[in-house]
């Protein structure tokens, strides 16, 4: 039975996704859903199959995209791709079949449902990679590596590796997100992914004096002894305050009470 | 360590009211691998109760002074507990703070004790052992002490990012009544020196590319509000003024807390005028990003900016000859003063009206803000304001339909002045 409905199945990495556009492109395929491996079926109706992640492919499909969009329309693109949202995926094929599909950059037509869309998805996990930038606090161990736990909204570790290795280039220091289960390392050279093996109720503070050097626990009260003093009480501000630091980020920070 | 707690509270309290907290703008990459790296944008990695941001370690490295400015917690006669910072003290902090990503950096200034040298140059050797021995390339803002050489603010600029000194009270009288120790000549002379090797080093940078980096980040001012009961209209032509004169970065405006019982300032308990001191920011980006002169925000006809307004609108409903504009067809520069449009507002309308012509739903969805707008503009669409109204009607029926964060606040405040 021949239906004309298609359900492609990728690997949950972003090259997996574009090789799926890639096989929508080249088979010209019209009515197309694609999902993460792993995911629940919905469709009954349609024909399901799996792609496999081709780097070539995907490379062909993203060096299309750069020619018909700036720098910031790729970066919005894959930003929006982190975002996990449900059925982003679709989402983002429809985009970038309307980018193909038109002559010119679509880029600054701010009234296109998909480029309104993907920018606000970008935007929020852009925000959320800037958070990090600025709410991750590095504990030090005892063999000297600074160390950092995190559970962001979205997978944002890509998007700030760059930043921590241009200005941590003389510590070796790990990002680990809780909520995915893998990290960044960086060994003084280059940044590499790693997975731990921590139970589930893991919490870093536990084993804090085994772990932790022991001027840790002082330069964590200093600077909230800084935090404290650097606050000027006659124009207390709670609104704002928590605007700028909404409190599912006061974990992170020791100077709120937080522990992560 | 209960030693440095003591000194870091102490010296970050009374570091507190100088408000620059900006960290952006230097160019400064990490490309000797070692610590920290100031090229991007400014990072707030805090804030505080007060919702104010937390970017840099911001301490002075001695709250002894040898002047008595009424207005400054610091002052000499004040009663107050004083410390000193050793400078590999500072150093320490700065970097540890750094390396577990507290800070951006380090905004160190001082109280003067002995003379403005001996001030400077400490604050000097802290910026160059940072860069020196630490290898920092984090963000370090020095405040430059007014009557410093000019060889010491030489090198001060090539340690540091920035560089700024306070002139405070926006007017010389007020300046003269407050401060008395203190020359107006004192506070330009480094503000002159500091601009002029910016400009050197610029134009050297044209030909010799390894030229040393002068504070890469310019050098930023910052005037105290409602302590000398001066008009808005006075702090911004002085805010102007260095802008124009010295290539400021930034101008800050800080509403006076009030830490005296001196008869020649509000009373300790004063309300502290932040919605004033936000009427002030909103002009001073009016200024810097929306093509608007000061002097057609405050002249003589109106010396104070409105209260219940923003300033933008203050403007528009005044000059309700440039209304109502073509969303379609209008430039950028009078785009930009429409009330409800931001600048960012500004380029996407431009970047969308390429591929179409722009509707009501359009601009909603574009991001602007129509319910203020609307009275301003046209756009592809038959529905439009067509009543002929005054610019008090406008603001009125705006009035009505927003409710202001202030609006107890100034409620309260026109009940004081009435």
């Amino acid at each position: 039975m021949h239906i004309g409905a298609y359900t492609l199945v990728y690997d949950r990495t972003f090259d997996g996704l574009l090789s799926c556009v890639f096989q929508v492109f080249d088979r010209k395929l019209k009515t197309v859903e694609i999902i993460k491996s792993g995911a629940s079926m919905v469709s009954l109706f349609s024909e399901v199959f799996p792609v496999t992640t081709n780097e070539q492919h995907a490379q062909r499909v993203w060096q299309g995209l750069r020619k018909k969009l700036p720098v910031r329309g790729t970066h919005n693109l894959y930003a929006a791709f982190l975002s996990e949202q449900p059925k982003v995926e679709d989402l983002l094929l429809g985009y970038i079949r309307h980018i193909f599909h038109s002559d010119r950059s679509v880029a600054g037509d701010y009234t296109n449902l998909y480029v309104l869309k993907i920018a606000q998805f970008a935007k929020n996990v852009g925000r959320e990679a800037h958070r990090m930038e600025a709410f991750v606090r590095f504990k030090r161990t005892k063999d000297g590596l600074y160390f950092a736990n995190i559970t962001p909204d979205f997978d944002v570790l890509p998007l700030i590796a760059r930043h921590f290795k241009s200005r941590y280039a003389d510590q070796r220091w790990m990002i680990y997100d809780l909520t995915r289960k893998y990290g960044i390392y960086y060994d003084l050279d280059t940044v590499e992914t790693v997975e731990l093996n921590l139970a589930d109720d893991h919490k870093a503070t536990a084993n804090a004096g085994l772990i932790f050097d022991p001027a840790e626990l002082a330069f964590q009260q200093l600077w909230k002894d800084y935090f404290d003093h650097t606050n000027i009480r006659e124009r207390k501000n709670t609104k704002l305050h928590v605007q700028h630091v909404p409190r599912r980020y006061w974990k992170y920070l020791s100077e709120k009470g937080g522990s992560c | 360590m209960d030693r440095i707690r003591e000194k870091l509270n102490i010296l970050a309290d009374a570091a507190k009211y100088d408000v620059s907290c900006s960290s952006s703008g230097s160019k400064r990459t990490n490309h000797n691998k070692g610590l920290g790296d100031s090229s991007g944008m400014g990072i707030c990695h805090s804030y505080t109760e007060d919702g104010r941001c937390v970017s840099l370690l911001k301490i002075l490295l001695t709250n002894h002074c040898i002047y008595d400015c009424a207005y400054c917690v610091t002052r000499k006669s004040n009663d107050i507990k004083r410390a000193a910072f050793k400078v590999q003290e500072v150093v320490d902090l700065t970097v540890n703070f750094y390396r577990r990503n507290y800070i951006e950096g380090l905004f160190l200034s001082s109280g003067i004790f002995k003379d403005a040298d001996y001030t400077m140059e400490r604050l000097v050797a802290v910026a160059k052992k940072l860069r020196t021995e630490e290898r920092f390339n984090g963000y370090i803002h020095l405040k430059s002490i007014p009557g410093a050489s000019d060889e010491l603010m030489r090198e001060a600029g090539l340690y540091a990012d920035r560089l700024s000194v306070n002139i405070e009270i926006p007017t010389k009288e007020g300046l003269k009544r407050l401060a008395p120790d203190k020359h107006h000549e004192d506070f330009i002379k480094p503000m002159k020196k500091v601009k002029h090797e910016i400009l050197l080093y610029q134009s050297e940078k044209k030909i010799i590319k390894s030229t040393p980096k002068y504070a890469p980040a310019g050098q930023s001012t910052q005037m105290i509000v409602g302590a000398s009961g001066e008009t808005d209209q006075q702090i911004m032509y002085t805010s102007q003024f260095f802008y124009k004169k010295f290539n400021m970065k930034r101008v800050y405006y800080s509403g006076y807390v009030p830490v005296s019982h001196d008869h020649r300032l509000p009373a300790i308990g004063t309300q502290v005028p932040m919605l004033r001191e936000n009427r002030l920011y909103q002009t001073d980006w009016l200024m810097r990003f929306y093509g608007f002169d000061v002097t057609e925000i405050l002249n003589k006809d109106h010396p104070n900016l409105d209260v219940d307004i923003d300033p933008k609108l203050g403007w528009a409903i005044r000059n309700m000859q440039y209304f109502p504009v073509d969303i379609n067809k209008a430039e950028r520069w009078l785009l930009a003063r429409v009330p409800g449009i931001g600048v960012k507002s500004v380029h996407k309308i431009i970047a969308a009206r390429r591929f179409r012509k722009l509707g009501w739903e359009h601009l909603q969805k574009i991001g602007i803000a129509v319910s203020r707008a609307r009275y301003f503009i046209v756009c592809d669409s038959k529905d439009f304001e067509r009543r002929d109204l005054s610019g008090a009607q406008i603001k009125s029926m705006i009035l009505q339909q927003s409710s202001s964060k202030y609006q107890s606040f100034y409620n309260q405040q026109l009940q004081l002045f009435s």
